[in-house]
């Protein structure tokens, strides 16, 4: 990273550079202020939450509410935690992902290097997909489900996610793969490469950047998501997102908040450690492509 | 197939077309299908539907015309919404672009520690606003948070109370919005600011221009895209704001909170008026419509050339 | 993962041994909003029995917004053609189902088990659509309930109030004695809770005639002002930061004495119980002054939706299963409400669930047992709605007690049409 814009930085007074870490860290204080309410709650015994204090420390330290939320808390009839909804949301997610992205890079693909006449329309309607209100195509995308039989299905709920997560992948792989030399691929299809040839060893080795970033956030997006988790899935096949609502959003039932912050952390864990690996590539991705549209 | 066709009738007609020239249109096909149907499709049932009288479900036996649309502005809740739609929208973009491009800026003066503090910036884009709500409010509650470690603390007359007064709260979310989004908007801008080309910034320096005079004359200038980008996403992110409001505050006090989208879902699914809902989605639809296809238009119109 | 095991199991156990035992398939799939902790143990109870008799739960819960998720998810599940079992709903949300035709038809069970004896005719308005039972009631809540602090009710004075007079100086005691008088939670839901109580203390005609039966006169007319004039001087009472503020955190400000009172359904006990403390001794429940004799109600009913006749066998049995007195005992015990059922002993409640069983058998015999209308039981969602709106702008101040009145009488007609 000897970006050019960094060199501007070296000139910088002792005075300013200090300035500059304070108000970094002052930043970094307020991202993490509510992180550090989950946390310190999720370790004290309910007796001390209701006292008030919530900034404080634990008087008296417990994982207990950890375990509760992990494996014993009331999630619908059954007292089983959270434990056993992770894999169906794994279930979903990862098959989501990888339909929506490989989509998204053919699509990607074929608007920038196979363009044809209207392909700004074909793109600018694609996009302008990403931005409908999903509470809206709630009863139409159940009716077509129930049509085809997929209705409370895992299949069904990937399937969903996948088709209204292609907006923002084309999106993507589309600024991504404009700035790709073109000519590299005219000179393949001289070559005699295929359609698919082309993509294979000539764009695919150097999407990695762009993957990383739609990776994160369909994963982000879909691990989140409630709406079509709690409408599309049956019984076996209830997403994390949903339990954790189950476990936090009780309307009458006595509120255990040192469980619905431990349970909120583990539910949120996988996506917290996708982006804590992968923040490094996320702005390079982003660099790479992704904010140039 | 049937879609391809209509939409790239040049190719068909070509009389040399192989297998290999359709290939690329093929596989965009089922894509492009999916989203007619899924999106476009479903726009135009739920424009059906703002027409009907519809409640508990889709009914399409009774019409009345543009009447939801009558009773959607007619209703106190509804203009309170868009009042605060308009409050919100315009701070929280104008709050995060700015936030972000300022950290992305501090962050790029060679700082130690910066691979550490890029994933705090970043990481509450990751959380589900669900039970992160519950912590903002909790922190905002005057009884217990800030207001309250404040005053313990010797700060007697500390007074930190928005999320409890109608004419503030919607700050408060606010707030909260801006810390969920702003990181995601700073690594934009990092990202832009790690692509700006060496030889201008040279160049620059070699007639002495100051550091400050760079940022604002060359490098500001060139962050246009990204400006562009953040404004998609954070409009789309405001219209659609949701989650945010129901954990917050559920649109209190009173109905100093609520927004379009929370009115979309109330009316729809709390309140059997679906024809109502509806109406209220065309609404943000069109919103959203207006702000995404002008700018769809000159990026696009000029790439063309 | 134990459940995943264990379903597939289940599997296994299907396809490797196709044993000639009908029952190892029949199965209800149950969509409920009752998650955590006492409520999601007591439904526990009904599973066990069901699972006893050869019939395997389904659990398909989605909780937030009293049932608005789930009610969310249902939609879509039957847009898809594919209704869960059975689904907790409430109210007129029940008739509103019924009307779509795609509700079950208890007839059977119910008229071999006589529930038309047994259920409170209020409930029956309900459970029952065009003559024949479409849902199972489980409980009956009532909302009228006023839930006082020993300790600060024996400082302001040691003595119930029994009239709205009474209450306002017990309340002054109260606010003298240096604590917070009411503990209230300001949800929109909350604050038409107590409107509720209120509006029932004026009169049940009263009652009847503004929350059942929307007169645009009595909606809009002098009394109502009145009743928003109480509903402000009780906002006199709460604390300042009321609003937003979770019910149960509220019950923990008189639990901590804190504060002196709450305003609250009978859910609300099962926080004073869980705090270890005691009726009578600890707390004090009463009806809210005024009420005594009437009781506004709030049911949980399970509605039975339209099935393959391959599950309508598991189906009747599940119904049945709820209207055994003895679940409907040990399930209210534990969810601090009172059995649907009139005819079920009071011997395993404590002094406040005894007292509410006989002031519903009361209430229902003396024509005094009202829907809820902060809870659904006295109108449609879309006036119901409409009245949180004008309540809940009232009580934080957007408007006075004459503009309430009339805006709710403009509201209610606007939500009608």
């Amino acid at each position: 990273m000897s970006a050019a814009s960094q060199d501007v930085a070296t000139r910088n007074s002792i005075f300013v550079r200090a300035i500059i870490y304070v108000v970094l860290i002052l930043f970094a204080i307020y991202y993490l202020l509510p992180l550090y309410v989950m946390v310190v709650n999720s370790l004290k015994p309910l007796d001390e939450i209701r006292q008030g204090n919530m900034l404080a420390l634990p008087k008296q330290w417990t994982i207990a509410p950890w375990l509760s939320a992990w494996s014993t808390a009331q999630i619908g009839v059954q007292p089983v935690g959270l434990k056993p909804y992770f894999i169906n949301s794994v279930l979903m997610v990862v098959p989501a992902v990888a339909l929506s992205t490989i989509l998204g890079a053919l699509n990607g693909y074929v608007l920038t290097k196979w363009r044809f006449k209207g392909d700004n329309i074909v793109f600018g309607l694609m996009l302008l997909a990403c931005f409908i209100p999903f509470q809206i195509v709630l009863i139409p995308s159940a009716r077509i489900l129930g049509l085809t039989g997929l209705a409370g299905t895992i299949t069904g709920l990937v399937l969903i996610h996948a088709i209204y997560g292609l907006g923002f992948t084309t999106l993507f792989f589309r600024n991504y793969y404009e700035a790709f030399p073109t000519e590299l691929v005219r000179a393949a299809q001289i070559d005699g490469a295929s359609f698919f040839q082309i993509f294979r060893r000539i764009l695919l080795p150097s999407s990695g950047p762009i993957i990383v970033v739609t990776v994160i956030w369909q994963f982000t997006n879909i691990w989140n998501d409630f709406l079509f988790g709690s409408s599309f899935s049956g019984f076996n096949s209830i997403p994390l997102t949903v339990a954790l609502n189950n476990l936090v959003n009780s309307s009458t039932g006595v509120k255990e908040y040192n469980v619905h912050f431990a349970g909120a952390i583990l539910a949120a864990l996988p996506t917290l450690i996708v982006y804590i690996v992968s923040g490094r590539y996320f702005v390079r991705g982003l660099m790479a492509g992704a904010v140039k549209g | 197939m049937a879609d391809l066709t209509t939409t790239a009738p040049r190719a068909v007609t070509n009389p040399r077309a192989t297998l290999q020239d359709l290939l690329p249109k093929i596989v965009l096909a089922p894509s492009f299908a999916l989203i007619l149907i899924f999106v476009y499709g479903f726009i135009v049932f739920t424009g059906f539907l703002s027409f009907s009288g519809s409640k508990l479900l889709p009914d399409f036996s009774t019409w009345v015309g543009l009447n939801n649309y009558v009773r959607l502005f007619n209703h106190p809740n509804w203009i309170t919404a868009l009042k605060n739609l308009a409050i919100f929208s315009v701070l929280y973009i104008v709050v995060c672009s700015f936030i972000g491009l300022a950290l992305a800026i501090f962050l790029d003066q060679k700082i130690r520690g910066e691979g550490f503090l890029r994933p705090i910036y970043l990481y509450p884009m990751a959380l589900s606003f669900i039970v992160t709500g519950v912590a903002w409010k909790w922190f905002l509650d005057p009884g217990i948070g800030l207001e309250h470690v404040m005053q313990s603390w010797g700060w007697e007359s500390f007074s930190f109370r928005w999320i409890k007064e109608g004419q503030m709260a919607i700050y408060t979310i606010v707030i909260a919005a801006v810390w969920q989004s702003s990181g995601f908007v700073m690594a934009m801008f990092l990202a832009g600011l790690r692509g700006v080309d060496n030889e201008i910034i040279k160049a620059a320096q070699i007639d002495g221009a100051s550091t400050l005079t760079i940022y604002r004359r060359i490098i500001i200038p060139l962050m246009r895209p990204v400006f562009l980008s953040a404004f998609v996403v954070l409009a789309h992110l405001a219209i659609k704001s949701y989650d945010l409001v129901v954990a917050m505050t559920d649109g209190g006090p009173g109905t100093a909170t609520w927004t379009p989208a929370l009115f979309m879902q109330k009316f729809t699914f709390g309140r059997n008026e679906m024809g109502m809902g509806a109406a209220s989605a065309i609404i943000m639809m069109m919103m959203i419509f207006a702000i995404i296809v002008p700018y769809l238009y000159s990026e696009l119109g000029g790439k063309k050339k | 993962m134990r459940k995943f095991l264990m379903s597939t199991a289940a599997v296994a156990a299907l396809f490797a041994a196709p044993m000639p035992m009908a029952h190892a398939e029949e199965s209800v799939e149950v969509l409920h909003w009752w998650t955590s902790g006492g409520e999601a143990a007591a439904l526990d109870v009904l599973k066990k029995n069901l699972e006893a008799q050869g019939v395997t739960w389904k659990d398909m819960p989605v909780a937030g917004g009293g049932g608005e998720a789930a009610m969310t998810a249902l939609r879509a599940r039957v847009t898809a053609g594919d209704p869960p079992t059975a689904v907790q709903a409430l109210g007129f949300d029940i008739t509103d189902w019924a009307n779509q035709g795609v509700v079950g038809d208890l007839g059977e069970v119910a008229d071999k088990e006589g529930w038309d004896k047994v259920v409170p005719a209020a409930l029956q308005n309900f459970a029952k659509h065009d003559g024949k039972w479409i849902a199972a009631p489980v409980n009956v809540h009532s909302t009228n309930w006023v839930w006082i602090s020993k300790k600060a009710l024996d400082a302001a004075g040691g003595k119930a109030p029994e009239t709205w007079d009474e209450l306002v100086a017990v309340l002054d005691k109260m606010q003298a004695n240096g604590i917070t008088p009411l503990g209230h939670g300001g949800q929109a839901w909350q604050d038409a809770t107590i409107f509720d109580a209120v509006v029932l203390s004026l009169g049940t005609d009263f009652y009847k005639s503004s929350m059942i039966d929307l007169d645009p006169a009595a909606l809009g007319g002098d009394k109502m002002v009145e009743a928003f004039d109480r509903m402000t001087k009780l906002k006199g009472y709460v604390d300042k930061d009321f609003s937003g503020r979770d019910w149960n955190l509220a019950s923990a400000m008189v639990i901590e004495g804190k504060a002196g009172m709450q305003m609250m359904g009978d859910w609300a006990k099962g926080e004073f119980l869980k705090a270890n403390q005691k009726p009578g001794t600890d707390f004090v429940c009463i009806r809210f002054p005024g009420t005594q004799g009437a009781v506004t109600f709030n049911s949980d009913m399970f509605m039975m939706f339209k099935v393959g006749d391959d599950k309508k066998k598991a189906q009747l049995q599940m119904a049945a299963d709820i209207e055994d007195p003895a679940f409907q005992s040990s399930f209210n015990v534990v969810k601090g409400s009172v059995p649907a059922r009139t005819d079920v002993p009071d011997t395993a409640f404590d002094d406040c669930g005894k007292k509410g069983i006989k002031d519903l058998a009361e209430a229902s015999s003396a024509g005094k047992l009202f829907g809820s209308m902060a809870h659904g039981y006295a109108a449609p969602a879309a006036v119901k709605n409409a009245l949180y709106d004008v309540v809940t702008r009232h009580f934080n101040g957007e408007l006075d007690s004459k503009a309430a009145a009339k805006a709710l009488a403009e509201a209610v007609a606007a939500a009608k049409g």
